[in-house]
């Protein structure tokens, strides 16, 4: 017989292959590693050297980056109304000829980078400020992007 | 070896580290890239600490146990809220043991754009001496 009632409703009967159970749990122990192995933090998203952080407060957008062994002269930085261009080359001294190396851990080499800033800014207004290898770019936020206060009216 | 040719910087994210003792203070603690080279008269040591001031870099040496901890202040002021965070900030923490035995009194430190140089000079009785095989 092909077809048949039960006024009962045993879970055997939902199955429509003996391994849907055993797939769905499969299924809910990979989202749970997925969250534990990827942790908290992850990969930084652009994959470009520098990392940089972006941070704001009313008036301003922050643009920091760590660059160790870099001064001011050795940069390239450029904006438009909404994007930061940094670029520059980190270059390591050759050392006395005579040395023998233990480690070598340090980088040398060019980068550029573009990171666009969520909403425009004053390019006027820009200042940069390189110290202890930790770049810092102030950007002014052009007029219409700074909010606003706006004051509800009680009739 | 040279650096002629540039290449392309690629990112590299922090090496945190666990330190060996417990901070009293909490935050993240990270493994600065280090430079180490040897020439007969001392060893140099080369460290990339952005972000640390000359105030804030202790460096220890005891019983042959260098230490080097540095200090790097988040640079965000009050108010400030994260739109993109790509790096953390905290502290720099990494030792090594020196093989070579090292004259103290004339140890130099220097730090430059985030940069530490330390020059260790060799005791004297360390610096090799060539011994001529008389024929």
């Amino acid at each position: 017989m092909m077809l048949f009632r039960r006024t009962t409703r045993w879970p055997t009967l939902e199955w429509t292959s003996p391994f849907e159970e055993l797939d769905r749990m499969r299924r809910q122990m990979d989202l749970l590693s997925q969250g534990l192995s990827r942790g908290v933090w992850q990969e930084p998203a652009a994959g470009v050297f520098p990392l940089m952080n972006v941070t704001e407060d009313k008036e301003n957008f922050y643009v920091r980056a760590e660059l160790p062994g870099l001064k001011g002269d050795d940069l390239d930085i450029s904006v438009t109304r909404d994007a930061l261009s940094i670029a520059g080359e980190r270059k390591i001294a050759p050392e006395d000829e005579k040395a023998t190396y233990h480690r070598r851990e340090r980088e040398a080499g060019r980068f550029s980078r573009i990171v666009s800033l969520p909403a425009q800014v004053d390019t006027g207004k820009v200042e940069a400020d390189c110290t202890d290898g930790v770049l810092q770019v102030t950007l002014p936020k052009a007029e219409a992007a700074k909010p606003k206060q706006i004051a509800v009216k009680t009739s | 070896m040279t650096n002629s040719e540039s290449k392309a910087l690629q990112p590299k994210e922090k090496a945190e580290v666990t330190a060996p003792a417990e901070q009293t203070k909490a935050g993240l603690v990270f493994t600065p890239a280090v430079d180490i080279f040897e020439t007969d008269k001392d060893i140099t040591l080369l460290a990339d600490m952005p972000g640390v001031k000359a105030g804030d870099l202790n460096i220890d040496l005891r019983e042959s146990v260098l230490t080097l901890d540095g200090d790097a202040r988040p640079p965000e002021r009050d108010g400030e809220v994260d739109i993109i965070r790509e790096y953390r900030t905290g502290k720099y923490y990494r030792q090594f043991t020196l093989s070579q035995v090292i004259d103290q009194a004339k140890i130099d430190a220097e730090l430059k754009e985030g940069v530490l140089r330390l020059r260790l000079p060799k005791v004297e009785a360390a610096t090799p001496r060539k011994i001529v095989v008389k024929n």
